[in-house]
Parts: structure tokens; C-alpha cells; sequence
């Protein structure tokens, strides 16, 4: 299994990732979906890909194949593609427009894409994991394609001509030799025609694509810069209640006791105390505010471990590992056989995704159906968690997914919207719940820390002979090294997390490419090798040598001269499909000893490229929000309590802090697209941190770096 | 207590029964269904919530309504005219500067006021006036462009 998630290019799912699997109820929103559409042409397509079975099981427990995704053709010919991905940013709105044009002959705004809604849109797991281009372009661009030939038979039957005879440009099919045409919504005579095809029909190579493989600008761009779009926390239906949560003091703590009298008395006021959750909903955001302060409530307070003893507490109770991603050869005999040898401790701190649109939702009750409008990444996720907590069935709950003010996988639980919906539920009006900034921060979930040991040996010729790599807590996204080493073993321990923590851009593929990178620098210099050269002497994937290459030559790397107080880094990594080599440069001021990023270069590969321009605003964007793990970000914790829970106290990176980068992408029409949202941010924090050495002479094995 | 409160929002007057201390931008969202201006942290930090205020930038959700007084508002929904997108808003789009596009109407806001006070100014000075925006999707450098592209426009002087 694990070799064919590698070939398929999947990741293997961090365990946070699975711990609540959403379960069942596929065909009856098959059926539910087929009434909800008028007439036209509709086109499924089955998920038969064995991966995706492998890693939901519940697809294979369905008693009928899946429906990845919907294609509908109207009789005014609209075209809408149903999809359980949602937008959060990565523009994949924009780029899924795109491979439906492609394959359907019409223009891109003549496409509308319906997206997370768990009533009309086919179960989907979520959007995480670089997986919507990989997976659901191909199979929206199936759909397309099906369509089309339908499209093209239809009117080859109404005109009475050969179908290869017709042309389809668009949106209108015409037949030159009679001159005649006719719209693409004008030929199902009102009937629905359904039609479902396989995941493995055949699609157009990107050497032929026409509107994919271009910048095709955002579609929504012009609603979100005139203020139009409205996200989760702009929805305000008339009659609506806001709620609020009476938040505990710490992490882990019971109500003990709570009065509500005071609240109780003012006008308009409901109260909810349900066990450890209390909550108020009012007509207005004063009253709400006024009334969730006049709850009286007292909760108990236990001892946690605090972010000083954090990596100790995380080594202490540490699981015995799960699995070995290289898993080949003896440590001891690729030890015996170095000339060097080499032990390193690496670590990783909390840090907060900070989506600017904090969690949100908006609940509605009409008899015992449940509807829960929410910026989520997971609305099938969601739906099961709301069907849970008020025990109901799931196809009596709806979620909606508005675009989203971004996620970075931190938005892939549903807590905004079961609270939502427990104060709409004894209001029994709407509620809509906006967590503050400061909940974001206390309530929601980190990116895992962790701490990572390496030992290693090399011979003097710069030849690896043993790697053996533990990471505790963060994760084992990215564990495997690509280096060409004989005695080679990657483990992954659980462990005992005081915070909760949960998905983050590329998991903990930064941490482990972090760890790795840095050693490899390490040991570089031991053998008195260039780490460019050190590494290709070790590294035989070609794609990955082809981004370090392409990256060190862009960048200069070889023409550098040492300047005092600079340093240069270069580091690489491989992870969901896609490839990336960073070179940096870092000044650092003597006297004050601030680090100042001059400049960075990163190459990135991800196959054949969808949308030059949308690729290259993730890149670059991935590298900036690389910056703040890198550099600053890290959560200060005691006895349950976020200690710097505010933007004002928490440093994320602000335009004062961008360097200047240069994105070279390699475009492999060759190769299937992979997603990009998430691996050009794993070789940001190790090039800096070597960087940072050069400049100072002091090697920070954490992060965020030290300055020394 | 008739105590209503005047308030000068995108070329119309509206009269408001609020506490005057509430904040500018709660009154924007809640009372006046302006939602273009976003709640982001609540501390004047992340410049999501940006509006003019007599064509300077303002944080709204740390700006209590009371202090307003006769100064003119505008949001990101003031700012297309007869349909016709401002300068910066058009250059967003061509530059592609945004991604989740929650930050996006405080930048267009921050980036609008100060082509009032600088009409040409250089990518440092822009950095400087935006410095308090946060963009989490890292869009920077394409906003920076687009405010020098904006710039480029010389179509300032028409905007209200």
C-alpha cells in the first residue's frame, strides 16, 4: 500500500489527518442530486482510483462506485460542475474552470462552479493535501470531455449529420457545410440525460491544452476587490442571532459552577449551558457581548507542561514509532563504514496558521433539519460532526462552504459550527458565531512542534553511509530522504501533545525537511564539501537534482563571493508530487545582531503547470508564510494558556519583511500536474537557517532559527 | 433617548440610533450591511478593516463611531464608480495580487489613501504605508506592484 500511495503521488496521512473519518450516505446525495438538477445533460464520474479507496475505506464499503464529481449542461446551456472541493485561497476555483473549458469547448465565464455544499456536491474528504489538481481536475476534465461527445451526438442525431462533422466553439455547435448551429442546452428536449463514465477515460495532454497552461486570472477577483463576495462572517439573514461562547480560562478546564441569572434577565438573551459548554445568542453584537460577560461561571485549573519543557515532555512520552519510511540496511554497519560521525537534535515550535478570516459559522434549524454555512476545508468532515453532536443523520444536515479568507489546513474541524448550531437549536432562530481573534488562537489548533534526532555517517569523499532519523510528535509528512544512502531508517514516534494540534501547510514536511537539510549542511562541512555539491554527490532523483540545479543557477551560488556579515543556504525537498530546491541569502547586523533576508530564489516542479501565474502567487506566497516558521513564529504556553495569543503579541510576516524572490518553475507538459499550494514552503526554513550560519558563524537547530 | 448619531458613509447621510461607542466598523457590518470591511483581530493590527476617513486611512474596528463625527466615510463599496472600477481596485486584479481575498478590501483601502497624500510613491514607501496589512496568503510583492501600477494610472484625481 505504502509503495503504490508513493506512485499515485498521494501522501500518507498524518494520523491528526484521519482521527475522525467521515462515514457513509454517498448514494443517497447521488439521488438527492439527480432530483435537484433540471434538465439537461449530466455527467458523473465514478471514483474508481485504488488509492482513494485504500486510504476511504468507506468507499469501499459503498454498495455502488462513488461519484467524484457532477457535470450539468442546462437547456439555457449554463454549465455547472458540482465539486466537494472548496476555495480557500489557492485559487483552484479559477484553475478547475480552466480544465473544464478545455475539454468543453466553452469559455471560462460561461462556467459556474458549485463547491463544498454537502446536498448537492459528491462526498468529498476535504480539501487538503495538495489533491485537487492531481486528482480532481482529471476527473472534472473527464467529465468535460464525456460531455462534449454527448453534446456532439446529440446534435449530430437533431441535424441529422455525422457527429465528426460538427464543431463545438463556445458553447454552439455548428455544422459548416450547411451553415447550420445550434446552442449546447437546446438538445435534451427537457429530459435529463445522466450518464456516469469511469475515472480512467481519456483526457487532453497538456501539450493540447488551450485555456489550462495559461494565466487565466481569478474569476472571482472582481467581487472580492469590490467588497461584493461575502465570506462566512458577512452572511446576515434577517432574524439572526449572534452568539457567543463562554470561553474557558485555560485548555482542559470543567465548569464547575455557572449562573446565568443576570443574562437570563435581559431582553432578547438566550443561554445555552450544556455540560462544559455555555454559550449566549442575542439580537445584536453589544447585547451578546453584555450577556456573555454577565455569566458567572467558575472552572477547575490542573497543572500543564509550559513551552520550556515542551521537547523534553515530547521525547518522555513518546509511542513506539509507526512504520520506517526508508527502512533499509544496519545503522550500526553504515556507521562502521564512515569516516565521520554525526548526532544533531533538531526542533520545531507550535505556530498558529492565522487565517485572517478567524472560524465562523452560521447555523439554522427548520424542524430537525440542520443547515451550516462555515469556512471550512472539510465540509463532509463537518457534516459528521454536527450529525454526531445532536445526534441526527447526516442527510439531515447541510454545509455550505462561502469561498473562505484562507485556511493553510487549519480549518479542517467543524467547532465554530457545532457551537453555531447548538445556540441556534435553543434559540430556534439563526445564529451566526464569530470566533475572536483571540479564541483563534486559544481554541483552534497548531501545527504540531516537535523534536527530531539525526545520526549520521559519511565517508570522506563525501559519501553517506547511514541516516537515522526520529521524529517525535511533528509528524511524517516528508520523513523519507530522497539521498541515495545504503543504511537508512526514518521513523515517525506519536506522543503525548499538550496543545492541539492538527494539519498545517505541507505537515510536517518542513520540520523533517528542516532536520534533514540542516544535518546534510552539517555534515557537508565536516567533510570539508560545497553543500550544492555534497548533496548532488548523494542525490540521484533527477527531478530533485533538476530544481537544486536550476535553483543554484539562478540564484548564483557558485559565483558567490563572501561578503562579512552575509550568508548563503541552500536546501531541497520533495513532497505530494512536487519538487523544490531554495537558495537564500541573509545579512546580519553586527551590532544588533538582526537578521535581514537579502534576497531568495526558490525553482519549484510540479509536473505540467495549469495556471503559470496562479502557480507562481502560491509559490511566492508559500515562501513569505515560510518566513514566519522560520524566523519568528512560536507559541508560549503554561498550564493550558496561550501566552502571546494576539496579532499584536504573535509576529507573523509583514511587508517589511519580504526579501526579494525569484520563482523559476520548471514546466514538465510531460508529467501529471501535482498541487502547489503547500511544498514550496517545506526548503524556505532550512536555507535560511544555513544562511544564517554562514552570516554567523552559530548554527540554530531550531525553529524559529536563533540569531545566535 | 433620541440620541442619533450622523454618519457620512459613501456619499450618504444616515441616521443612526447606536451607542456611540461602538466601533466604526461594527456599525459598517452590523447597522449599515457594509460587509466589504472585515473584522481581523480587533486591535488595529492587521489592517483588514481599513477605511477613509476624510481620505485617510483609518482602522475602523478600533475606531469608536462617536469619534467619527462629520467626516466622510468610505469603504471598499464607495469606491467603484458608475461601475467603473478605482485605479487600485483594477490593478489587483491585473497583477493578480490576491489570493484568499480576505485581506483585500483593507489593502485597497490603505493603498487608495495613500495615493491621496503621494501619488507616486516608490516600493518603499508603499511598504511603509501597508506595513500595517497583514496579507497571511504572502501576496506582497504583487501588491506593491499593483499600487505602483495604480500609480502609473495618474486617474487619482477623478476618484472621490
Amino acid at each position: 500500500m505504502a509503495d503504490e500511495t508513493r506512485a499515485a503521488g498521494l501522501i500518507e496521512p498524518e494520523r491528526y489527518e484521519f482521527s475522525e473519518p467521515p462515514r457513509y450516505h454517498f448514494l443517497l446525495s447521488r439521488r438527492r442530486f439527480l432530483e435537484a438538477v433540471g434538465a439537461g445533460i449530466i455527467v458523473g464520474v465514478v471514483v474508481r482510483n485504488v488509492a482513494a479507496r485504500e486510504y476511504l475505506p468507506e468507499l469501499a464499503r459503498a454498495s455502488a462506485e462513488p461519484i467524484g464529481a457532477w457535470l450539468h449542461i442546462a437547456e439555457d446551456g449554463a454549465v455547472t460542475v458540482f465539486t466537494g472541493k472548496v476555495e480557500v485561497g489557492q485559487d483552484i476555483r479559477t484553475s478547475l474552470t480552466q480544465a473544464v473549458a478545455d475539454e468543453l469547448h466553452v469559455a471560462p465565464a460561461a462556467i459556474r462552479l458549485v463547491m463544498g455544499d454537502t446536498d448537492l456536491t459528491p462526498f468529498d474528504p476535504g480539501t487538503f493535501g495538495s489533491r485537487t489538481t492531481p486528482q480532481m481536475a482529471p476527473q472534472l476534465r473527464r467529465a468535460a470531455a464525456a460531455a462534449r461527445v454527448m453534446l456532439l451526438e446529440l446534435a449530430a442525431d437533431h441535424m441529422g449529420v455525422a457527429a465528426d462533422s460538427l464543431t463545438l466553439v463556445e458553447g454552439r455547435i455548428s455544422h459548416a457545410h450547411s451553415n447550420r448551429t445550434v446552442g449546447i442546452g437546446e438538445l435534451t428536449g427537457g429530459e435529463k440525460l445522466v450518464r456516469e463514465l469511469a475515472e480512467d477515460a481519456p483526457t487532453t495532454p497538456a501539450e493540447r491544452w488551450t485555456v489550462a497552461g495559461t494565466s487565466l486570472p481569478k474569476v472571482t477577483g472582481r467581487d472580492i476587490v469590490t467588497g461584493r463576495h461575502r465570506y462566512t462572517p458577512d452572511l446576515r439573514p434577517a432574524g439572526m442571532l449572534v452568539g457567543k461562547v463562554l470561553r474557558p480560562p485555560a485548555l482542559n478546564a470543567q465548569l464547575t459552577s455557572f449562573d446565568s441569572t443576570r443574562a437570563h434577565a435581559m431582553a432578547g438573551v438566550v443561554v445555552v449551558r450544556d455540560g462544559d459548554f455555555a454559550g449566549v445568542a442575542a439580537p445584536d453584537e453589544a447585547t451578546a457581548a453584555r450577556a456573555l460577560a454577565a455569566l458567572d461561571a467558575e472552572w477547575s485549573r490542573s497543572r500543564q507542561p509550559s513551552h520550556r519543557e515542551l521537547f523534553e515532555h515530547l521525547k518522555a512520552r513518546a509511542e513506539p514509532p509507526r512504520g520506517d519510511a526508508d527502512g533499509r540496511g544496519s545503522i550500526e554497519t553504515g556507521l562502521s563504514a564512515a569516516d565521520e560521525r554525526m548526532e544533531a537534535s533538531y526542533t520545531v515550535a507550535y505556530i498558529a496558521h492565522v487565517p485572517l478570516e478567524p472560524r465562523a459559522a452560521l447555523a439554522q434549524w427548520e424542524n430537525d433539519r440542520l443547515t451550516v454555512w462555515t469556512g471550512t476545508q472539510r465540509p463532509f468532515n463537518v457534516r459528521t460532526e454536527l450529525a454526531r453532536a445532536f445526534g441526527i443523520a447526516e442527510e439531515r444536515v447541510r454545509v455550505l462552504v462561502p469561498d473562505t479568507g484562507s485556511g493553510y489546513g487549519g480549518k479542517h474541524t467543524g467547532d465554530a459550527a457545532v457551537e453555531a448550531a447548538r445556540l441556534a437549536r435553543a434559540a430556534q432562530k439563526p445564529v451566526k458565531l464569530v470566533w475572536t481573534r483571540e479564541e483563534e488562537f486559544m481554541w483552534a489548533y497548531f501545527r504540531p512542534a516537535g523534536i527530531i534526532d539525526v545520526r549520521s555517517g559519511v565517508r570522506r569523499d563525501g559519501t553517506l553511509t547511514a541516516w537515522e532519523f526520529h521524529n517525535y510528535n511533528s509528524g511524517a509528512s516528508g520523513i523519507r530522504s530522497s539521498y541515495d544512502v545504503l543504511h537508512s531508517h526514518s521513523v515517525y514516534h506519536p506522543s503525548d501533545s499538550p496543545l492541539r494540534q492538527g494539519s498545517y501547510r505541507a505537515l510536517a514536511a518542513t520540520a523533517n525537511t528542516f532536520a534533514r537539510e540542516t544535518h546534510m549542511d552539517e555534515l557537508a562541512e565536516r567533510v570539508g564539501m560545497d553543500p550544492l555539491a555534497f548533496r548532488l554527490k548523494n542525490l540521484s532523483e533527477p527531478r530533485l537534482r533538476a530544481v537544486l540545479e536550476a535553483a543554484a543557477e539562478s540564484f548564483g551560488w557558485k559565483e558567490w563571493k563572501a561578503k562579512p556579515g552575509h550568508g548563503i543556504g541552500i536546501a531541497c525537498g520533495t513532497e505530494k508530487g512536487g519538487f523544490v530546491a531554495t537558495c537564500a541569502e541573509v545579512a546580519v547586523e553586527r551590532a544588533n545582531r538582526r537578521a535581514r533576508v537579502v534576497r531568495i530564489v526558490e525553482a519549484f516542479e510540479c509536473g505540467a503547470v495549469v495556471n503559470p501565474d496562479g502557480l507562481r502567487n502560491q509559490v511566492e506566497g508559500a515562501i513569505v508564510m515560510g518566513l514566519g516558521g522560520a524566523l519568528w513564529e512560536a507559541i508560549a504556553f503554561e498550564d493550558g494558556r496561550i501566552l502571546n495569543g494576539r496579532l499584536s503579541q504573535y509576529r507573523v510576516p509583514r511587508f517589511s519583511d519580504l526579501p526579494p524572490i525569484e520563482v523559476v518553475l520548471l514546466d514538465r507538459k510531460d508529467l501529471p500536474s501535482a498541487g502547489a499550494g503547500e511544498t514550496p514552503i517545506i526548503t524556505v526554513a532550512p536555507a535560511l537557517g544555513s544562511a544564517l550560519y554562514g552570516a554567523t558563524g552559530v548554527r540554530s537547530r531550531s525553529l524559529p532559527l536563533t540569531a545566535g | 433617548m433620541a440620541d442619533f448619531l450622523e454618519l457620512h458613509v459613501n456619499g450618504e447621510r444616515h441616521r443612526l440610533d447606536v451607542d456611540p461607542g461602538k466601533s466604526l466598523l461594527g456599525v459598517l457590518r452590523e447597522d449599515l450591511d457594509l460587509t466589504g470591511s472585515k473584522y481581523g483581530c480587533g486591535e488595529g493590527q492587521c489592517g483588514a478593516c481599513t477605511v477613509l476617513l476624510d481620505g485617510l486611512p483609518v482602522r475602523s474596528c478600533v475606531t469608536p463611531v462617536g469619534s467619527v463625527g462629520a467626516a466622510a466615510v468610505l469603504t471598499i463599496e464607495g469606491l467603484e464608480q458608475d461601475g467603473r472600477l478605482h485605479p487600485v481596485q483594477a490593478a489587483f486584479l491585473a497583477e493578480g495580487a490576491l489570493q484568499c481575498g480576505y485581506c483585500t478590501a483593507g489593502m485597497i483601502m490603505s493603498a487608495a489613501g495613500l495615493l491621496r497624500s503621494e501619488p507616486d510613491p516608490d516600493e518603499a514607501a508603499i511598504g511603509r504605508a501597508l506595513e500595517g496589512n497583514v496579507c497571511r496568503c504572502g501576496a506582497y510583492a504583487r501588491i506593491i506592484a499593483s499600487v505602483r501600477r495604480a500609480a502609473r494610472t495618474h486617474m487619482e484625481g477623478s476618484h472621490g
